[in-house]
């Protein structure tokens, strides 16, 4: 079991809906949030190629939050999904430094915060928040381990790329060009 | 400072920290530390809704916690407007009900100490004395003199209680400023207007061509979903704006227009499909009037004449037009939806009725559908009395097309001093806030002063408020019942709206207020209920449902009466126009001495240094409805002003930095806006999401952020066929230092 991502960026219109279904799903404070929008301009009018993504953590392989925590509060849960025990961590911000993606933030109560894949929604057998709301359809979630997963179907006959494949985390969400 | 009779008074100014708050609905967000998610749908209530932050309405639930508060909003699965899926602005609708700023209780505007202020005051006394004051207006100026203002679910029962007090002078912005033209427009061709969805089939189009909208900016929930698909089955999207949105950067062919040249490009394309011989021959043959006429008509429009307008080259022209074509008449040339540009607009959408109509879309398959919804039955309640004056009196031998009020004439008409047969002397607003939708806020400000009362009923302390004689706090959406959604779709559905709280404050539901009011003016008996859910009920047994079912299920999906969705092949059919054919050559607008074949004629571009002002949406936003919305305003909290590089490296503007802007007639915005900075707009324009820039202080997350493009629009471009105001003439050049001397 190793739980994915696949968005396509073709069909994504920036709408920022997984933001809010996530901030509401999750009980977000305002002003904070485990996801967000990204939009990329190419060109120069009238040539231009626009991209707009929701990025998360990417719930790496190789994860770099969670070999920095001194506690054990950053951790890995079945199916690989990156977690942080609030009770656990004490806020010294490193598993923040060393995320190449800016995927945490410190929460107002001093722990560290960080998408989930919404777990308590998947242990249900839902989708995440984000994954549900999407009006363009353009996230898959589920089981890369699992050839005839929807996401793992998608992810071998479209191009695709990750984000920051230089700091070899090997992330787990992959963006469908 | 002149002191005029109705002095803006900032709601601010009253003793907020008296007015006891409502439920602390956020403390259990602070207090699950340890267990990440306290709630989840298994430990939820659910309510059934239906969306009041946008038109869309979409169908969906409230969900509550374990300690009964409003958690979350989801779309319902069943509903045809929604899948299941909010927007944005849907999802964020959480906002609406938590904001802090929410109007709270009645207020009455008082002279204390010569200054004018709002006083708290119970229900019976703001009621009491509006209906004291409409009988003395009645009395002395006549019952037509009330006007209607709205947008959303309220108007039905304020417009109840406005008829039964003897005026038809109802009225939404969302027609002369909005969609007006485009109705007028496809009336005039196919006896029919559009109406609300758009009934476009662009889950099974081959082509789809937008001009100007900028779908998936604008989150039309269902049109989103099925442009998506679009995408990924990889239709053709055409699309004309001469920005490159965000469809734009979607489609196959993205055509950057020189801005106002639409109406060149429309002729040259629809000259192509004539010439080349490329349109639906038979159903042209059978269903349309005045073929020849158009031929005739469209010879000079050749693309080497509107390549020289609209700067789009001939042979993009051809290959576009050619594109459709092969697509027909799966093809969709869609009438968009905010259209009021620059006074020419219903002729601009007979350009885009008259294209559809040579490609056969209309009726067809991937085209137009033939949308069917449920008529519901009402309550008896006696005859409206027959004004003596309507709302047509208010620009008497002018826009005479126009099939609905206009917001903008009843403003214009209640201004004094002008040679019309009704002056309006009181208004009652609901959910809109005129000084953001009607152009030309020194007009707005003028009638308003004119008026006897005002009153305003809304949620939130938006600008109008401030103006008003009496303010009355509405609870949100998710706070009532409402009458049932039965809007048209490709099935008709019953869509049930049920609070999932108690109102916070002491706000009420419209139709409480609508009911309390006409008892006092002795009108009760329009209202023949004395709870809503009565009404629900009634209606809901006479087809075969009941509130209990609804309760459970949010929405009822019926079957079409007939298989009469699209037009089948060789069938007869007479559309409700002069000679029963789709009108390429317009009877009506001939009889009313309008061109009965559209032409193209220029409008004013910008002088050197002047940018045209160019707004649109965002897709986290609905207008000034969400500009204070806190979850809202977390995924956008101010506008920007796009300005292409080019325009930036002349005026040395960098990324961020905040300007304010002069327009062609002086008026220069109260705030300022930050300049974005991308090659996504034209040097000769500007652009800005509208509903920004919000002078009321007590929107305290709105208040000053971004520029208001509302207030630039001074200069409006008047359709003479129906009334709708153009908004797209209006340029603005930039003012780097703060030109206001009291910052």
């Amino acid at each position: 079991m190793r739980y994915g991502m696949a968005i396509d960026t073709k069909k994504c219109v920036g709408c920022s809906d997984c933001v809010v279904a996530c901030q509401t799903e999750n009980n977000i404070e305002h002003g904070y949030a485990r996801d967000w929008i990204t939009e990329t301009i190419e060109g120069i009018y009238p040539s231009m190629e626009l991209e707009f993504r929701s990025e998360r953590c990417n719930h790496c392989e190789n994860t770099p939050c969670v070999r920095t925590c001194p506690t054990g509060a950053s951790h890995i849960i079945e199916g690989g999904i990156v977690k942080v025990t609030h009770s656990e961590c004490i806020g010294c911000g490193a598993c923040i430094e060393s995320c190449p993606y800016d995927a945490r933030y410190f929460h107002t109560e001093g722990w560290v915060d960080k998408c989930t894949f919404c777990d308590h929604r998947v242990a249900n057998g839902q989708d995440p928040a984000c994954v549900s709301v999407c009006p363009t359809y353009c996230m898959y979630f589920g089981d890369l381990d699992d050839k005839n997963s929807q996401v793992s179907k998608i992810i071998a006959t479209r191009k695709w790329k990750v984000l920051a494949p230089e700091a070899g985390t090997k992330p787990q969400i992959f963006y469908l060009t | 400072m002149k002191t005029t009779r109705r002095d803006f008074i900032k709601i601010s100014s009253i003793g907020a920290g008296t007015i006891a708050v409502g439920t602390p609905v956020l403390n259990f967000i602070t207090s699950n530390s340890d267990s990440q998610n306290s709630t989840d749908d298994s430990t939820s209530k659910r309510y059934p809704t239906y969306c009041e932050i946008c038109f869309w309405q979409c169908a969906g639930w409230t969900y509550t916690n374990k300690a009964g508060a409003i958690w979350k909003i989801t779309g319902n699965k069943d509903d045809l407007h929604s899948n299941g899926r909010f927007c944005p602005r849907g999802t964020g609708g959480v906002g609406m009900y938590n904001d802090p700023d929410r109007l709270k209780t009645p207020l009455i505007r008082v002279t204390e100490n010569g200054k004018q202020v709002f006083k708290e005051a119970s229900w019976e006394e703001a009621l009491d004395l509006i209906s004291d004051k409409l009988k003395t207006i009645g009395e002395k100026f006549g019952h037509e003199c009330v006007a209607l203002f709205s947008h959303g679910s309220g108007g039905k029962y304020f417009g109840n209680v406005v008829k039964a007090f003897g005026s038809n002078s109802i009225s939404a912005p969302s027609y002369a400023q909005c969609r007006g033209p485009r109705e007028v427009a496809f009336i005039a061709t196919y006896g029919q207007g559009i109406g609300s969805p758009e009934p476009t089939d662009i889950e099974n189009t081959k082509c789809l061509v937008l001009i100007g909208s900028h779908i998936g900016e604008n989150m039309h929930n269902g049109q989103v979903q099925e442009l998506s698909k679009l995408v990924d089955k990889k239709g053709t999207i055409i699309t004309v704006d001469p920005r490159f949105s965000t469809v734009a950067s979607k489609s196959k062919f993205w055509l950057p227009i020189k801005p106002a040249t639409d109406i060149a490009l429309i002729l040259a394309w629809i000259n192509v499909i004539i010439n080349e011989e490329l349109y639906d021959k038979k159903y042209v043959e059978k269903y349309t009037y005045g073929f020849e006429q158009l031929k005739a008509h469209v010879q000079k429009h050749t693309p080497e004449w509107a390549y020289g307008i609209t700067t789009i080259e001939p042979h993009i022209i051809r290959e576009t037009a050619r594109e459709m074509a092969a697509a027909s008449p799966s093809v969709i040339i869609h009438p968009g939806r905010h259209v009021t540009w620059y006074g020419d607009d219903t002729q601009r959408l007979r350009t885009v009725a008259i294209l559809n109509a040579i490609l056969g879309s209309w009726g067809r398959r991937g085209g137009f559908y033939f949308p069917e919804g449920i008529h519901l039955p009402d309550m008896s309640i006696p005859n409206f009395p027959k004004p003596k004056k309507t709302w047509k009196d208010a620009h008497p031998g002018k826009f005479v097309l126009a099939d609905l009020a206009l917001a903008s004439g009843i403003c214009d008409a209640t201004v004094p001093g002008h040679d019309k047969s009704c002056n309006y002397k009181a208004w009652i607003v609901n959910g809109t806030n005129l000084i953001s939708t009607l152009p030309n806020q020194k007009n707005t400000l003028a009638a308003i002063e004119a008026l006897e009362l005002m009153v305003v009923i809304d949620t939130m302390p938006a600008e109008i408020t401030g103006y008003a004689d009496v303010v009355l706090p509405e609870c949100t959406y998710l706070e009532r019942y409402d009458l049932l959604r039965t809007s048209k779709h490709k099935a008709p559905s019953i869509a049930l709206r049920m609070p999932a709280a108690e109102p916070k404050f002491n706000s009420k539901p419209a139709w409480w207020i609508a009911k309390e009011l006409a008892n006092r003016l002795g009108l009760g008996e329009y209202f023949p209920y004395n709870d809503i859910t009565e009404l629900l009920d009634w209606q809901l047994k006479k087809v075969g449902s009941s509130l209990e079912e609804m309760k459970k299920i949010g929405v009822k999906k019926l079957d079409r009466e007939f298989d009469d969705m699209y037009l089948i092949e060789g069938e007869e059919f007479e559309f409700n126009t002069n000679t029963g054919k789709i009108e390429l050559y317009s009877t009506s607008l001939e009889a009313e001495g309008f061109d009965p074949l559209p032409n193209y004629t220029s409008h004013p571009q910008p002088e050197q240094g002047f940018y045209r002002l160019n707004y649109g949406r965002a897709p986290m936003h609905t207008f000034t409805r969400t500009s204070n919305n806190p979850n809202l305003t977390d995924l956008m909290s101010e506008n920007s002003l796009w300005v292409n590089p080019k325009v930036a490296k002349e005026w040395d503007l960098k990324n961020g930095q905040k300007v304010w802007l002069k327009n062609q007639d002086e008026v220069i915005s109260s705030f300022p806006i930050k300049v974005r900075v991308t090659e996504r707009i034209r040097w000769d324009s500007v652009f800005m999401a509208h509903g920004f820039g919000q002078k009321d202080k007590r929107l305290s997350k709105a208040y000053g952020r971004g520029v208001s493009d509302s207030e630039l629009i001074t200069h409006v471009d008047y359709d003479p066929i129906m009334g709708g105001t153009g908004m797209r003439s209006n340029f603005v050049t930039f003012l780097t230092e703060n030109p206001h001397d009291n910052v």
